[in-house]
């Protein structure tokens, strides 16, 4: 009987996903023994958060590649960690004051944030598709499952049952679409399968087309792009808040990073066919986007739309395909986690104790009773909207600029003009905070965590505006 | 080589099984046999892995369909879970009345 | 040998396939899946992929397809009436539109494919689709991936729980 020779594991570069995932198993042991008050969860889940940034920068010379080819540490992937786990922190944040007052006990959803994390972390390292479709699947389950952990209110669960029944179709695709790609090229690693590709040994290239076709169509679905984004405004608007705000940052990067390492590293050869149908893709995604919400009446299904016309933008920097395109969704992802966690923040505080008050007309009048907060959100729907100096109009900046340098003009005119276009709904917001009385009083829930949250966006949407060569540093 | 089915005819297989899986999906309005036709899929793509295995003569394939049956399995047991809740709520199976929010 | 056996096994894997989305009962749907898988694991076997048709009636046919029944039951849910296909005359429209567009797809696929040039399986040796063999690259080249997929059943396991647990706390 011969034995198995034992693998090689590279403790060092799984150090975050280590961490995060023995954190998420303490969290639910000490659930058993915490009782009612759910703060030791909330601070444990938020040591394991940190732990696992910190760990992020354990690997030495980057990039470190390990298990036969399938796992990858690089600039890109450390930045994403840091993404991920800042956004994680967040969402528990929010969520201290947010689930008592909703009615959201279960300590599991501490551990389920910090499990999706960890399929965030392997996803945006992974280079082999097994790995990829595992890591997406793991962020998946658990969301589909936060999504649906107000289980007394109606709402959550049809979003929940809707991300579900579209989330397991779309993983259907994914699938078929990587057997193709296996079958064409006969292996599952990314960097295989370019190599194959640039050889010219494929066993068929219609199969690896076709294969591409349904990638883009599974990827589609997971990050809410057009025709694939119907899902989004229903969930968005049926997650609880904080949990929505996490799905519209981490998991959404993390399938971009996904979406991008699979076009662009490992089938970049073939870019001239499907480079015009994800373009196609991506100006109806910000055409839709931006005129869908223009019509919206509820602030969370604004932002869903508001967030599809953003997966527009930066496809646009997959489209590109060049390095610069990498590091401009990674800072893109960044401040945009800044503006969405604000935002949230805010929407949060104006819930009121028996309803969320997610109507936007409720917002009017905010300017005078609330001049702070109204001041945050101008600088959040600011930023969105990417004027200068705030971070949005950096990250626009940047890939527009990676865009441009490939010659895709055209792209980058029409995204610019939906840009303007995406000022209307946003300036909408701003105009009725000041420029409107408000109809009735409201009773607002002033958490101090919250508020916390949103001075952190605020300082941050800024920071990253006016000095955004630090972090641009980091991402390449 | 008589007597062999060419790797053609596997991929033919799952190809239709998969194409029956997604109408499942989007002609019946049953959340379970909805649920039920996503299963075909993930069925269909196991052909084409083990086939394209054979033909390539290579186990990674067999690895992939292994990693998809647990996917199926964990699916499963979430979307039951999903529908169980829901139904405390809303006793109905029935995908035209999940209508608070706008499908 | 393999011809007269796969032909008829595909052709009932497809009749099965389309008996779970015709029938009206959920039960049948089900019962006709159990079939499906079945024909399937014969049609893996047929590619000597030994170890995943056994997974295919243990997990599949077995576990999975238990838990369905098991809902089904528990939902209580008999024939039906009210969701089967003529209940709903305002979708026809789309539903028939579907069906050809899918079709469509289908016979694209179909020429994709045999347009492939991929005839001939090659001859495979004789360990091929066994458990030392799938369970040596199991643990050897896909050793993360099966980690990721423990961390996968648990989030799937403490999610279903939460779900679907009568009370909280």
């Amino acid at each position: 009987m011969e034995h198995i020779p034992a693998p090689a594991i590279d403790f060092i570069s799984l150090a975050p996903a280590l961490i995060l995932s023995v954190f998420g198993m303490l969290v639910l042991l000490m659930d058993l023994f915490a009782g009612k008050n759910k703060n030791l969860l909330v601070f444990a889940s938020l040591v394991g958060l940190v732990l696992a940034g910190v760990s992020a920068f354990a690997p030495k010379a980057l990039p470190v590649v390990s298990f036969g080819g399938s796992y990858v540490v690089d600039h890109l992937s450390v930045f994403f960690t840091l993404i991920f786990v800042f956004s994680s922190a967040l969402t528990i944040l929010l969520s201290i004051e947010y689930n008592p007052r909703n009615g959201i006990r279960a300590g599991e959803y501490y551990a389920l944030i910090l499990f999706c994390t960890v399929g965030m972390i392997l996803l945006a390292s992974a280079t082999d598709l097994i790995m990829i479709f595992l890591g997406i699947e793991v962020v998946s389950i658990c969301l589909y499952v936060l999504a649906g952990i107000k289980r007394g209110d109606v709402k959550s669960n049809e979003a929940a049952l809707k991300y579900f029944l579209l989330g397991a179709f779309a993983t259907g695709f994914l699938v078929y679409g990587m057997t193709l790609l296996y079958g064409a090229t006969g292996t599952t690693k990314l960097a295989g399968i370019a190599e194959v590709i640039h050889s010219g040994q494929t066993n068929s290239d219609t199969l690896l087309l076709l294969g591409t076709v349904l990638l883009i169509i599974g990827f589609g679905f997971k990050v809410a792009s057009v025709p694939f984004h119907m899902w989004a405004p229903d969930v968005y608007e049926g997650a609880p808040s904080p949990v929505t705000a996490f799905m519209a940052v981490g998991p959404k990067a993390a399938a971009l990073v996904a979406f991008y390492r699979v076009f662009a590293t490992a089938i970049p050869e073939i870019g001239t066919t499907w480079d015009t149908l994800l373009m196609v893709v991506a100006v109806a995604t910000m055409v839709i986007g931006n005129f869908g919400a223009i019509v919206q009446t509820n602030i969370k299904r604004l932002l869903a739309y508001s967030s599809i016309s953003h997966v527009g933008y930066l496809l646009i920097a997959i489209i590109a395909r060049n390095s610069l395109g990498g590091s401009a969704i990674a800072y893109y992802m960044m401040a945009y986690a800044f503006m969405i966690f604000g935002t949230f923040g805010i929407v949060i505080l104006l819930g009121e104790k028996n309803s969320e008050n997610l109507e936007i007309k409720n917002y009017a009048g905010l300017g005078v009773k609330q001049p702070a907060i109204a001041l945050c959100m101008t600088v959040f729907m600011l930023s969105l909207g990417g004027m200068p100096p705030f971070a949005g109009f950096i990250a626009k900046f940047y890939i527009f600029g990676a865009a441009i340098k490939e010659g895709y003009v055209v792209l980058v005119v029409i995204a610019v003009l939906n840009s303007v276009v995406s000022l209307y709904y946003y300036l909408k917001i701003v105009v009725l905070m000041y420029m409107k009385d408000s109809e009735r009083e409201l009773e607002l829930s002033m958490g101090p965590i919250t508020l916390a949250v949103v001075a952190i966006a605020v300082f941050g949407t800024i920071e990253m505006g006016l000095f955004p060569d630090p972090i641009l540093q980091l991402t390449q | 080589m008589d007597g062999f089915v060419p790797l053609n005819h596997y991929l033919l297989l799952s190809a239709t099984l998969f194409v029956i899986g997604v109408l499942g999906v989007l002609l019946r309005r049953n959340v379970i046999v909805v649920f039920m036709s996503i299963e075909i899929m993930l069925n269909a793509v196991n052909i084409s892995l083990i086939a394209f295995d054979h033909y390539l003569n290579n186990s990674d394939g067999q690895v992939f369909s292994f990693m998809v049956m647990c996917v199926a399995a964990a699916e499963v047991s979430v979307g039951l879970a999903i529908i169980i809740s829901m139904f405390r709520n809303k006793p109905t199976v029935n995908l035209d009345e999940f209508n608070i929010l706008k499908w | 040998m393999e011809l007269l056996i796969f032909y008829p096994l595909a052709g009932f894997c497809v009749l099965m396939g389309l008996g779970v989305i015709i029938s009206s009962s959920p039960i049948n749907s089900a019962l006709s899946l159990i079939a499906m898988m079945m024909g399937l694991a014969g049609v893996f076997v047929l590619q000597q992929a030994h170890f995943l048709a056994i997974l295919q009636i243990i997990v599949y046919a077995g576990a999975i397809m238990v838990l369905f029944m098991f809902v089904i039951m528990l939902l209580n849910l008999k024939s039906a009436e009210e969701d089967t296909w003529s209940i709903r005359p305002q979708n026809t429209y789309v539903s028939v539109l579907t069906g050809f567009l899918a079709l469509g797809a289908l016979y694209k696929i179909a020429c994709v494919i045999s347009q492939a040039k991929l005839d001939s399986p090659a001859a495979v040796p004789d360990d091929f689709g066994t458990v030392v063999r799938v369970g040596t690259t199991l643990f050897t080249d896909f050793v993360l991936p099966f980690e990721v997929a423990s961390i996968l059943l648990l989030a799937a396991m403490v999610g279903a729980v939460v779900l679907a647990k009568n009370k909280i706390d």
